[in-house]
């Protein structure tokens, strides 16, 4: 949908015709995504690595609350459908609604990484601690670390809200939204595999105590 | 339009910075050439110090039972050595080629992101002086340049959690390098220089770059792991609690083999640019090169395993890596041919960069050889862990990379300094260095198989080592003196002043060589069209018809300076000088040391990163007039 930008502004240096006619930014984003990809992985596979090899509880099955995990993920993936709203205002000129949807954006994400700290909170009461087994390890960093790559959107987004603001993005904003929206919607992909993976396929018998 | 020089503020705030020249300037730079001055001044001096710390090793293993280093102390030795030579020399000092010259070869003014450049070279230097503050806060790495867990992760000194955060800053730097200059290569090439008309250091530029962007968040993952396990109990390659020390080998090694192309590929690189210069024959089978090295670029991540055969994977994954390992031997087999091809018959000039090409092409083959051996399984198992390897992996990284990185500075020097340095000198040096560098390694082969166990800070009488020590030793010193003269040439050349006789000095083939020496800043002041692979040689000759000789081109169509540079280049668009670069680089090492000692700390720094990257996005590239 987004083919219409022909004048990047975000693009350092990008003032006269790129080679493959794509904006050097656009380009960047998506090699950065790529990089990402081999980041989660490894992430991920340390976790499936390490499923059900905790010698102490608690385990995944002790502290999991998946309906509760289950909406904080349909807000982060409605997220992705404001961040659409968003790209489309800005691609209209449409500045009021796309700084409506850019917050609305901002908004959900909070609401998701507020919903994490909640949970980390819980499971931390129950008793599942970083050091206390490898659950605990795999779970809190691999999730931490998507947290981490949420909030950073969020700031993201709020720059963008706060740019409009001040007057400071060009009149055709559609390019930076887009560039946004791209690690946006990354942010969201991943977690449907972290929550697949890290909730929803069962661990296993794990050891009785 | 702005002009050359730039005298924008910007709307609000601090004022920017406008000079392009003096003292300050290097600080907020933007321009792709300083950056690459100062990644390559930077690697240098990280040079000196890694090759003093491997004095200070030979040194103390030139006798039996040397008292030089105590255990304690050599641990942090070796380890600094690996680590500088790795992440602080080879890796910036090939980011200071693909700098300076990318752009210049690709007919582009500046890399894609200008500002990102400088950030990438801020955050190496910071990164390389946190590592390096290590010793004065409780001690340096001590745990080999790989970190292998549990030993990493149990040590009660402090500094493999500088090992962690420090290889993780250096890591941002070569990852937003990375994507750079990827992009530079992808999108910022001259009207009609499509991807086969790329010179092979372009190519083998666009593969390093691409090896960096997916083997970095591999050992980025693994430097956290190490981290967390460090710093806040978790459990990742602990094996009380059911973690598994060798995950941190396979994270290591499936980032650390393509860090093995990643530092070789440069080389292989300028190897290919020098060689048909001095032959004057274009390089043979040029397609091939370049698909060689996109081959090595691919195998290089099926063969990570090859380093750990002693781990206990088992006959299959050590099969499947013993096979894998040999296959990568056929396209880096391709290269070592295709070069001598190109030697064949040709009109050879053995200049300093010539013979630093060739000795890089020799001593690379005698390493590959030697590794070729190590992808024999039980052979292996013999070799690993000793000097053997060690042995090895200095034949191809010291006999590769660094001997291309001699003769690349012979090589460029007229072009980024308008001075050539002595060739007498030069060869001097590459004499000393080629007999020091064999004499160090050469004997490291039999110590190895005569069962001389690497990392070992002393070794008894008894065990018959002494002699071929001693003779690696004095090779090392050979090798420092090599480094003297060379280092003696760049004073004496800077001294002198002598202008230079020739803008093209070597009769060169490619489009850096059709600017003047130094570039201006705009590089060029028309960007060139593109017909040909070695556009500049078919600028300079054409083939006469009757005979098929080389006869030079018409007047005209070689390259004309404007006399007085000063004049021209007014209505270039170029990015202008920015501090944001350098204020969000200076926030990671803040980071970093909270990491070690306080959270406020990590919040301060968290802080100047995000003012650096706001002050970032509102600053337009290009300052308004």
């Amino acid at each position: 949908m987004a083919m219409a930008i022909e004048k990047p502004h975000a693009g350092e240096g990008g003032e006269h015709e790129t080679t493959t006619g794509l904006p050097n930014t656009k380009l960047a984003m998506w090699l950065f995504l790529a990089s990402e990809c081999l980041l989660f992985g490894a992430l991920i596979s340390t976790y499936v690595l390490y499923r059900g090899a905790s010698t102490v509880g608690p385990y995944p099955a002790d502290v999991f609350d998946i309906p509760y995990t289950s909406v904080s993920s349909f807000v982060l993936l409605a997220s992705s459908l404001t961040m659409v709203l968003a790209l489309t205002a800005a691609q209209k000129r449409d500045v009021p609604r796309m700084r409506l949807w850019l917050l609305a954006t901002a908004l959900l994400g909070l609401t998701f990484v507020g919903g994490q700290v909640y949970e980390f909170t819980a499971f931390y009461h129950e008793g599942l601690a970083l050091s206390t087994n490898l659950f605990g390890t795999t779970f809190y960093v691999l999730t931490g670390f998507h947290g981490v790559h949420v909030t950073v959107g969020i700031f993201m987004l709020l720059s963008l809200v706060g740019l409009s603001g001040a007057d400071r993005l060009p009149d055709d904003a559609g390019f930076p939204v887009e560039m946004v929206g791209l690690y946006w919607h990354f942010v969201d992909i991943v977690w449907i595999i972290i929550f697949t993976v890290v909730y929803l396929i069962p661990t296993g018998p794990t050891p009785a105590n | 339009m702005a002009s050359v020089s730039v005298t924008g503020t910007s709307s609000r705030g601090l004022r920017r910075p406008s000079s392009l020249t003096g003292f300050w300037s290097w600080f907020t730079t933007v321009d792709h050439k300083k950056i690459g001055i100062m990644y390559g001044v930077s690697a240098f001096v990280f040079f000196i110090v890694g090759g003093l710390e491997a004095l200070l090793i030979r040194t103390q293993l030139a006798q039996p039972d040397g008292t030089l280093l105590n255990a304690d102390q050599y641990n942090q030795i070796f380890t600094m050595h690996g680590i500088t030579m790795i992440f602080l020399f080879v890796m910036p000092m090939s980011a200071a080629f693909f700098n300076y010259l990318l752009p210049l070869m690709l007919g582009a003014r500046d890399v894609a992101f200008p500002r990102l450049n400088a950030y990438s070279f801020w955050v190496f230097l910071l990164g390389g002086l946190f590592l390096y503050s290590s010793p004065f806060l409780g001690g340096a790495p001590n745990g080999g340049w790989f970190g292998y867990a549990p030993n990493s992760t149990t040590d009660p000194s402090i500094g493999m959690t500088f090992y962690a955060l420090g290889l993780l800053i250096t890591g941002i730097a070569s990852a937003a390098g990375a994507v750079n200059l990827a992009i530079t290569i992808i999108n910022m090439r001259a009207p009609g220089m499509s991807l086969f008309r790329m010179p092979v250091f372009v190519w083998m530029g666009l593969v390093v770059q691409f090896l960096l962007v997916f083997a970095l968040p591999i050992i980025t993952v693994g430097l956290f792991e190490l981290l967390f396990d460090r710093r806040w109990g978790t459990h990742f390659f602990d094996p009380t609690a059911g973690g598994d020390p060798i995950l941190w080998q396979h994270l290591f090694w499936l980032f650390g083999h393509p860090e093995v192309y990643i530092l070789i590929l440069p080389a292989f690189g300028i190897i290919s640019e020098i060689i048909p210069v001095f032959a004057r024959k274009p390089l043979f089978g040029y397609q091939f090169m370049v698909f060689s090295g996109i081959a090595i670029g691919f195998i290089g991540f099926g063969v990570w395993a090859h380093h750990m055969f002693a781990a206990g994977l088992g006959p299959v994954a050590n099969t499947a890596f013993g096979v894998s390992t040999a296959i990568i031997a056929i396209p880096t087999g391709v290269k070592i041919f295709n070069w001598m091809a190109t030697l064949h018959g040709g009109d050879l000039r053995f200049t300093s960069p010539m013979l630093y090409a060739i000795g890089a092409v020799t001593m690379f083959v005698i390493g590959g050889l030697s590794g070729v051996t190590h992808a024999v399984v039980p052979s292996d198992y013999q070799q690993t862990d000793t000097y053997y390897v060690v042995a090895h992996f200095h034949y191809v990284i010291f006999g590769g990379s660094v001997f291309a990185f001699f003769g690349a500075f012979h090589y460029w020097w007229p072009k980024v300094f308008a001075r050539q340095l002595s060739e007498t000198l030069g060869k001097v040096a590459f004499w000393i260095l080629l007999i020091g560098f064999n004499l160090t390694f050469g004997p490291m082969h039999i110590l190895g198989l005569s069962g001389m166990i690497r990392r070992e800070y002393t070794y008894p009488e008894s065990l018959g080592l002494t002699f071929w020590n001693q003779i690696a030793t004095l090779g090392a010193f050979l090798i420092a003196l090599s480094v003297l003269t060379f280092m003696v040439n760049v004073l004496r050349t800077h001294i002198r002043k002598q202008p230079l006789a020739s803008e093209d000095p070597w009769d060169a083939r490619t489009l850096e060589w059709m600017t003047p020496c130094p570039p201006p800043v705009y590089n060029f002041e028309e960007i060139p069209q593109v017909h040909s692979l070695d556009e500049f040689w078919h600028r300079k000759y054409v083939e006469d018809e009757k005979t098929g000789t080389l006869v030079p081109a018409q007047a005209g169509a070689a390259p004309e300076h404007d006399d007085d540079h000063t004049e021209a280049g007014h209505g270039i668009h170029l990015p202008s000088p920015s501090y944001w670069p350098l204020v969000s680089a200076v926030g990671l090492p803040v980071i970093a040391y909270g990491v070690l000692y306080s959270w406020w700390l990590v919040a301060a720094g968290a802080l100047v990163v995000l003012v650096g990257f706001m002050g970032w996005a509102v600053e337009p590239s290009v300052a308004e007039d």
